[in-house]
């Protein structure tokens, strides 16, 4: 997902729970919200510190992709669309630095360990937009994959994850609506834009299934994810999920899904389908993604190109304290 | 990495209702008047709020878990706060 | 394009508006009004996903959604006023740089955060003051309407503006170099913000809008005033001023932008997105 092949710790079997972590698991099981303050297993804090950051920065690498067609956007209206949709992603990794925030880290060094490589960010948008009907694929596809694991945590057990989850659902809702509503557009529309949807759909199918990371069936590490409640479903389940939405809205279109395997399957009440190909998805997560390393310089620059802007900001903040302070000393 | 980081702000917006205010996030900013206009680009981009306010972060003093106790219990048991508490019948109407 | 505008709000009787004497002039205001705000929303825009932070990548955002809607707005109205059927799209996607009117100030490269805020600064100073004079008194009641719309906007724009142009000049060394260094090259672009010419002669004889020179007075005391408090040095006022945008002679860039802009319209001609 946003947060693919996030580490996590071995399931830790009961009996060699100590009573603090069992006296926790309870509470997790009960349904409670842990809070910042609460005590935690080390292990907890530590993982939801790098699933929190990893879909933190692909929220905001995220921007880049579509944010490359904001100034190309064909009407005005388009253009505000997407122009809110890729701010409200900026909002979003605010919101999740902030929720990562409560456990420790700051967000500057959250930046800092994805500027250097150390942290993450989804797969997904190392694949370059190339034509318009691409907008459409990212809202349709990408956000659709999206929000199938940012549903479910809403639930998750820690509070701020959890309120940041439900603010972001709430604001998201309209994404991929309007992913769809261009493809829609495009879809139907001349010769040229259906062979530009299709062609968008060619290209995103796969990497947006491998957007929910490789099967996890005999993962240890999603089994202790999802005894703390931090991951809710299986990658698999909601892989599954995603095909069987999304291949009648394919058909609606009238675009093909690329793949020759697919079929429905009565028995299971789901679609049969292909893997995507995972070699290629741990290139792309090893930094040989088409645009990996735009990807980074481009975050990278900002962060750097802003350091006198944030600075000069702060210095200004700093002297108008003392100013203030004087001020009212000489008031006295 | 920048000298210093922008202090980090919690946000509470009261809304068109009139409800009380509400702590709908954080942020980061130098100074109370950026925090405000952050606040206000960041947490209102939907005409959530009439009225925002910024305290920073370290300056809140928040209840310690252990002492969870002590001060919710005892809310536990006036369970006549909640209306539901009271049976009305029903011939008297809606209340 | 099929597209049709979606400003569907009970709009007030204008005479204005089927004036013909005053129409190529109007309508020639009006897409000075709406270019402006439509070039110097694409600038804003390309801050997107490129903030020095995220708090600004947000707000930055947010000023180039309010100057898009202006646009619609603003070239909405210019296209009814033609009467030849065209929208506010196929203004902004379907005229070449020799028919845009807006100033050159706006069209200028983004530059960096100091450059940026800089022209907004003293774009939004001269918006502002406009659009509170156009609210207010404009003869044109579709003008003064839009007008009090763009307003609401434009003066929290002008706050944030000058809030980080104080910010910034009086920050560190080098923050206050390159506000110093960014003033000094946008500088001589703000003569056209008040250099009427004939359209801007008959839009005034007709009380639709003010005479630009008055408005130039106001708006010296009030950057004046905001740079000394940044601890900048304000040029020479009356120095050089580069001219011909709002007439159509633009810098190099704007032929870069539309390109950009305009890319989709021209390459699939008719179709609808």
């Amino acid at each position: 997902m946003y947060a693919q092949l996030v580490k996590s710790e071995g399931l830790k079997p009961r009996e060699e729970m100590s009573p603090e972590e069992r006296a926790f698991q309870d509470r997790v099981d009960n349904g409670e919200k842990i809070e910042p303050k609460d005590w935690m297993p080390e292990g907890y804090r530590k993982t939801l510190i790098r699933q929190i950051g990893q879909h933190a920065h692909s929220e905001i690498v995220g921007q880049l992709p579509e944010g490359n067609w904001i100034t190309r956007a064909p009407t005005l209206e388009r253009k505000a669309i997407l122009l809110a949709k890729v701010q409200d992603e900026a909002g979003h990794g605010l919101y999740l630095y902030s929720a990562a925030e409560t456990l420790g880290v700051s967000r500057d060094e959250l930046l800092d360990k994805l500027h250097s490589g150390n942290m993450k960010y989804s797969s997904i948008f190392n694949y370059p937009t190339l034509n318009w009907a691409d907008i459409g694929a990212v809202g349709w596809l990408v956000d659709g994959a999206a929000i199938m694991n940012q549903v479910p945590l809403q639930r998750t057990s820690f509070g701020p994850y959890s309120r940041a989850m439900i603010r972001i659902c709430k604001e998201e809702s309209f994404h991929q609506r309007q992913g769809y509503a261009i493809m829609m557009k495009m879809a139907f529309g001349t010769p040229e834009q259906k062979d530009m949807a299709q062609d968008a759909l060619n290209r995103f199918w796969y990497p947006s299934l491998m957007m929910f990371g490789p099967s996890d069936k005999d993962s240890v590490h999603s089994a202790q994810s999802m005894a703390w409640k931090i991951k809710i479903n299986t990658n698999d389940e909601l892989r599954q999920k995603f095909v069987n939405e999304t291949v009648p809205q394919a058909e609606y279109l009238g675009l093909s899904i690329p793949d020759d395997k697919l079929a429905w399957n009565e028995e299971k009440q789901g679609y049969d389908f292909s893997e995507p190909d995972w070699s290629e998805f741990f290139e792309v997560i090893k930094g040989n993604g088409p645009c990996n390393r735009e990807r980074m310089e481009a975050r990278v620059k900002a962060w750097e190109d802003g350091e006198w802007f944030r600075d000069g900001l702060n210095a200004y903040a700093e002297k108008a304290a003392v100013r203030r302070k004087a001020a009212s000393v000489a008031a006295e | 990495m920048s000298k210093k980081e922008w202090p980090l702000w919690e946000v509470f917006i009261r809304g068109q209702h009139g409800l009380n205010h509400r702590h709908v996030g954080s942020l980061h900013a130098p100074d109370a008047e950026m925090a405000i206009n952050h606040a206000r680009d960041v947490y209102t981009r939907r005409r959530e709020g009439v009225s925002i306010w910024v305290v920073q972060s370290k300056d809140i003093t928040a209840s310690s878990p252990s002492e969870k106790g002590p001060l919710f219990d005892p809310a536990e048991s006036k369970t006549y706060r909640h209306p539901t508490f009271f049976d009305i019948p029903e011939e008297v109407g809606k209340m | 394009m099929s597209e049709v505008e979606t400003n569907t709000v009970a709009t007030p009787d204008d005479p204005f508006v089927a004036d013909a004497d005053l129409r190529p002039a109007l309508f020639e205001w009006l897409c000075r009004m709406g270019d402006n705000a439509l070039i110097l929303g694409h600038r804003t825009s390309e801050w997107c996903g490129h903030g020095p932070v995220l708090e600004e990548d947000i707000a930055l955002a947010n000023t180039a959604l309010d100057l898009i809607g202006h646009t619609q707005m603003w070239l909405g109205l210019a296209g009814e006023v033609e009467g030849e059927g065209r929208n506010a799209d196929n203004l902004a996607y379907l005229r070449d740089a020799m028919k845009f009117k807006n100033v050159l100030l706006v069209e200028l490269p983004k530059g960096d955060m100091a450059v940026t805020m800089m022209r907004e600064f003293l774009f939004d100073a001269y918006h502002h003051l406009l659009l509170t004079w156009l609210a207010e008194n404009s003869k044109s009641p579709r003008v003064a309407e839009i007008a009090a719309k763009a307003l609401k906007e434009v003066s929290y724009h002008l706050d944030r503006a000058s809030d980080i142009v104080v910010r910034l000049g009086d920050g560190t060394q080098e923050s206050h170099r390159r506000m110093q260094a960014a003033l000094d090259l946008l500088w001589p672009y703000t003569g056209e913000l008040f250099a009427g010419d004939d359209v801007d002669a008959a839009i005034v004889e007709a009380g639709i809008a003010p005479d630009l020179g008055a408005l130039h007075a106001d708006w010296n005391g009030l950057v004046s005033e905001v740079l000394e408090e940044a601890t900048l040095q304000m040029p020479e006022p009356g120095g050089y001023a580069h001219l011909g945008g709002k007439q159509g002679r633009h810098t190099e860039h704007l032929g870069f932008i539309l390109a950009e802009m305009q890319f989709l319209q021209r390459a699939y001609p008719g179709a609808s997105w």
